[in-house]
C-alpha cells in the first residue's frame, strides 16, 4: 500500500511530463527567407512551433499585434494561439517575409 | 529642401551608375563585391549606433550589423570550401570610396538630420546593391553554390530595403 502523498506526486509528475512532451499542433519552418507553410489553419489553444533553419534571426509578428515572437538562428520557439481570427503576419526584420494563420474557435 | 532633394537624387544617380560599370565579373570578384557590400553596411550601421538616439534607427542599425555579419560569415565559409580567393576589383573599390565619402558627410550631422540622412542612404544603397545582384552578380556567377548564396542574399537585402523604407516613412 503506497502512502497517498507519494502516489499523488507520481501522478502529478507524469501529468507534467506528458504536457511538455506533447507535439505542437502546427509546425511552421523558416528556410531561406520563406515561412512554410505560408498559409496555416489552427484552433484557439493550439501550439505553433516556429522552426528557424536560416542563419539569421527572424520574427513572426502578427499585424493585429496579438503576437510577436523572435526566433534566433537554428532555434525553435513555441507559441500558443489565444485568439481566433484571420491573422496576417510578417518578419519585423525582413518585411518581405509574409504568412497567414486562420485561427478557428 | 529642394537642394536636399537634388543632392539625394544626384547621390543615387552616382551610386547606381558608377560603381557597377565594370565588365563581366569572375566568381572571385563577385565574392569580393558581395562581402565588401556587406562590410560597408556594417560600418555605416556602427556609425549610426554611435550617433543616433532614435529607437527605430538604432533597431534597424542593429539588424544591419547582425544580418550582414551572419551572411558574411556564411560567404567566407563558402569561399573557403570552394577554395575561391576573393579578388579585389574596381567595383569593390568604387563602393568603398563612395561609402567612405558618405560616412564623412554623415559625420558632420547630428540628431534628426543624421537619422534622416542615414536611413535615406540605406534605402538608396540597398536599392543599388539589390539591382546589381539581380542584373549582374547573380547572372554572372558561375558556381552554383555561390549563385544560391547570392540569391538568398538578395531576398535578405530586399527585406532590408523594405525595413529601411518603413523606418524612413516614420522620420520626417
Amino acid at each position: 500500500m503506497m502512502p497517498r502523498r507519494i502516489c499523488l506526486a507520481i501522478v502529478t509528475l507524469s501529468g507534467l511530463s506528458s504536457v511538455s512532451a506533447q507535439a505542437a499542433d502546427i509546425q511552421i519552418t523558416i528556410d531561406k527567407m520563406v515561412y512554410a507553410p505560408a498559409e496555416a489553419t489552427a484552433k484557439v489553444g493550439d501550439t505553433i512551433e516556429w522552426v528557424n533553419k536560416d542563419i539569421l534571426a527572424h520574427t513572426a509578428t502578427a499585424k493585429t499585434n496579438d503576437w510577436d515572437v523572435t526566433i534566433a538562428p537554428n532555434k525553435t520557439v513555441r507559441m500558443v494561439l489565444k485568439k481566433s481570427g484571420e491573422v496576417d503576419y510578417h518578419c519585423k526584420f525582413h518585411p518581405n517575409m509574409n504568412g497567414h494563420v486562420t485561427v478557428g474557435n | 529642401m529642394l537642394i536636399r532633394l537634388m543632392t539625394a537624387l544626384a547621390a543615387v544617380g552616382l551610386m547606381s551608375g558608377a560603381a557597377f560599370a565594370q565588365a563581366k565579373l569572375t566568381d572571385p570578384q563577385i565574392a569580393h563585391i558581395a562581402y565588401t557590400a556587406g562590410q560597408l553596411d556594417i560600418e555605416a550601421a556602427k556609425q549610426a549606433l554611435a550617433k543616433s538616439k532614435n529607437k527605430d534607427v538604432r533597431a534597424f542599425a542593429d539588424d544591419m550589423v547582425r544580418d550582414h555579419t551572419a551572411v558574411n560569415k556564411q560567404a567566407l565559409a563558402l569561399v573557403d570550401k570552394l577554395k575561391v580567393k576573393p579578388e579585389d576589383n574596381a567595383t569593390s573599390q568604387s563602393l568603398t570610396k563612395q561609402a567612405d565619402a558618405k560616412r564623412a558627410d554623415l559625420a558632420k550631422l547630428d540628431g534628426a538630420a543624421f537619422d534622416k540622412a542615414y536611413v535615406d542612404n540605406e534605402v538608396a544603397y540597398h536599392k543599388t546593391v539589390n539591382g546589381a545582384l539581380e542584373t549582374q552578380l547573380i547572372p554572372s556567377a558561375n558556381n552554383g553554390e555561390l549563385k544560391s548564396l547570392l540569391q538568398t542574399g538578395l531576398k535578405i537585402f530586399q527585406g532590408h530595403e523594405q525595413h529601411a523604407e518603413m523606418v524612413d516613412g516614420k522620420l520626417k
